[in-house]
């Protein structure tokens, strides 16, 4: 009974595979349509729950309330805002590359869509099991690059193509420490199909599981993974390029209607799917948090830990300020990327060093003492003058 | 699946193309885009010559062609950034005035 | 010859051929970038994953990103005034011509084409990534080690060769520094 309810979807789809409507021939295409389309709407209906999530949520850090108006506590707040963007006028500006206008909102959708093929939802619920599943992965996220470089050339608006400049080299900066921290998830579990890795943290020693966060260098490349996924997703803290005070909305300023609601789209289900592979990677997947709760569907599972990540970037974005780009770009190659290098270093040593406490003790100095003396000596010789406050007289 | 002469073909189509621009164009960075071209004509070939061959284990045309992404990817690099330099100096990327080694 | 390989073929010719012979840049590297999709979608096609992947890594998305900073920092994004192919063009365009030629009379009289004996249907077993591994860190090691030393010394050189020669100014350096120093929150 509990093994339906876990496989329950991956049955629908061999039944209705099995349906005698379609003909020989066309049932690959519909097993392939079968695990897609799900899959769209389902993250299409999360992308739409969590616009009001967000604003509520982040009216709440601000002490207000969110949208509140548009039916049941605000939660329709979404269908208001999708009625409003489909039915804008499409503005293009007169001087602008139309082509690319055109094309770069597609060309940012497909491979953010195209992520997802490798995520493993549930037990055996894995749209596209490959070898090289994570390889897949960043290779299509190196590709959303380009649209943005694409969206902010082609609007001919000076503010436009700065902010896609300073998109584009914030998202090769931070590329580099979010591919070098899933290198040591990709070394202790011997294999680049994401499959293989939540197999790999399947197990529990007692009740605990032995998900990769709960090792020392599984901690320190989680944090560094998500501080990276939070830039390549232009997600506060790291949002200057789209920064509203500063370049009024950066690279999608020229767009409007339509296709601005695909930009955001396409935004926030990169962060869905950067915060999918997180899950993969270090929060062990779909396997339950305690041995004794694993009767509960695993792909429940993946989208509750799925949640949990959405609402720590959403809390990251209310409660931290924005950071300046050459803040961003010092902090990705100076602190960021030795980091992720010590934690490959501190991998090798938890793989080689007898299991018990002297491991821990090891890793974590090899992981703590370089980031002690790192954050010390990169914010040293700036001296702050004694803070002074002035009261009304 | 398709004879192997038919990639061949393509790679030696690509490989021209890449040429004839890189010898036709004036700019220097469409100069580098013929280079990149013609590289991966050729990595093109090893992949079809590996795949057709005897002992497709070995994964010879495998390895070759990452060592020759990541030297391609390398020169790509430092070709751009001698371009760059080079407008800093002349303030053009037309190759046909940049005709004099002497400052 | 398949269906989709026609395709891609047919797209990836098209494409290399816009990247040569437009005359805005940046739709060139855009063209370009369509370029190495279609070369990707082959090398997936031949069971070359990692390989195929890699491709689409390296060369979109980096090899091409540093095309496109290099025209916009080169104000290549401006429309040319001058005509675009240098003066002799014909002459590049009959060496590449000849080139092609050799080369397709090489490929259809060799020996080793004419009398294949078909591919390997069963070789995506054998090319795990963990197989490639292997041989990186075996058979291949020295390669490998060049490679990252070589890759190591073209990351510093560019950024030195593309590093602005002249120190900025004395007085604006004091007066940057003194800033510096009297910073409060």
């Amino acid at each position: 009974m509990l093994d339906l309810c876990d496989q329950i979807f991956v049955l629908l789809k061999h039944w209705m595979l099995g349906w005698p409507i379609w003909p020989e021939s066309v049932k690959p295409l519909v097993s392939i349509l079968l695990s897609i389309v799900p899959i769209m709407l389902v993250f299409a209906g999360l992308f739409a729950i969590m616009t009001v999530l967000e604003r509520k949520g982040l009216g709440r850090i601000q002490n207000r309330y969110g949208p509140n108006r548009v039916g049941p506590y605000g939660f329709l707040q979404f269908a208001a805002d999708g009625i409003k963007a489909l039915t804008k006028e499409d503005v293009v500006p007169r001087a602008a590359d139309k082509v690319i206008h055109f094309l770069a909102p597609l060309v940012l959708i497909v491979p953010v869509f195209l992520a997802y093929s490798v995520l493993p939802f549930g037990r055996n619920m894995v749209p596209m099991d490959i070898d090289a599943g994570v390889l897949f992965f960043f290779a299509v996220g190196a590709a959303t690059e380009l649209a943005v470089f694409m969206a902010g050339w082609s609007s001919r608006n000076k503010y436009s193509l700065l902010g896609a400049m300073r998109a584009i080299a914030q998202m090769v900066s931070y590329e580099v420490p979010l591919i070098v921290s899933t290198i040591t998830v990709v070394m202790m579990a011997g294999s680049l199909s994401t499959v293989k890795i939540v197999e790999a943290q399947a197990d529990y020693s007692g009740q605990w599981p032995q998900w990769h966060l709960f090792t020392p260098w599984g901690f320190a490349g989680f944090v560094l993974f998500l501080i990276a996924a939070m830039a390549e997703s232009n997600r506060s803290p790291f949002d200057l390029p789209e920064g509203e005070s500063e370049i009024v909305a950066g690279y999608f300023l020229e767009y409007s209607g339509f296709k601005f609601a695909l930009f955001f789209l396409a935004e926030y289900l990169g962060m869905f799917a950067v915060s999918g592979m997180a899950v993969t990677l270090f929060l062990g997947g779909w396997t339950a948090p305690l041995a004794f709760l694993s009767w509960l569907p695993s792909w429940l599972w993946f989208f509750a830990k799925l949640m949990a990540l959405i609402f720590l970037f959403i809390w990251a974005r209310g409660t931290v300020p924005r950071m300046r780009m050459d803040q961003l770009m010092n902090f990705a190659w100076k602190f960021m990327l030795p980091m992720a290098l010590i934690n490959i270093l501190a991998a090798g040593l938890w793989h080689f060093l007898p299991a018990g406490m002297g491991r821990w003790m090891a890793c974590s100095a090899v992981i703590g003492i370089p980031y002690i003396l790192l954050g010390r000596g990169l914010v040293g010789g700036k001296q702050f003058a004694k803070r002074t406050y002035r009261f009304a007289e | 699946m398709t004879p192997l002469i038919c990639y061949m073909l393509l790679a030696a189509l690509l490989f021209s193309i890449g040429l004839a621009g890189a010898l036709t164009r004036r700019n220097a960075i469409l100069v580098l885009v013929g280079i990149e071209l013609m590289l991966n004509a050729a990595n093109l070939n090893f992949i079809a010559f590996w795949r057709y061959s005897e002992h497709p284990e070995a994964l010879t045309g495998v390895m070759f062609v990452i060592f020759s992404i990541g030297v391609a990817a390398a020169e790509a690099a430092v070709g751009l950034a001698l371009i760059i330099a080079v407008y800093r100096h002349y303030r053009t990327t037309n190759l046909d005035q940049v005709d004099s080694m002497k400052g | 010859m398949t269906l989709p390989f026609a395709m891609i073929a047919v797209v990836t010719l098209s494409s290399a051929v816009a990247a040569m012979s437009l005359r805005n840049l940046v739709h060139c590297a855009l063209c370009l970038v369509g370029t190495f999709g279609g070369l990707a979608a082959l090398f997936l096609q031949l069971d070359a994953q990692f390989a195929g992947l890699a491709q689409v890594l390296v060369y979109v998305g980096a090899v091409a990103i540093l095309i496109v900073f290099a025209i916009l920092l080169t104000r290549g994004a401006e429309p040319a005034q001058q005509p675009i192919v240098a003066g002799s063009w014909f002459i590049g365009v009959a060496v590449a011509a000849l080139t092609f030629g050799s080369l397709v009379v090489t490929v259809i009289t060799s020996s080793a084409i004419t009398s294949p004996a078909g591919p390997k249907l069963d070789v995506a077993g054998d090319v795990t990534v963990k197989n490639i591994g292997a041989r990186l860190m075996t058979d291949y090691v020295l390669p490998l080690e060049v490679v990252a030393l070589l890759l190591t010394a073209a990351l510093i050189g560019a950024v030195i060769i593309a590093m602005p020669n002249e120190a900025p100014d004395s007085k604006l350096k004091a007066e940057s520094s003194k800033l510096k120093k009297s910073t409060n929150f």
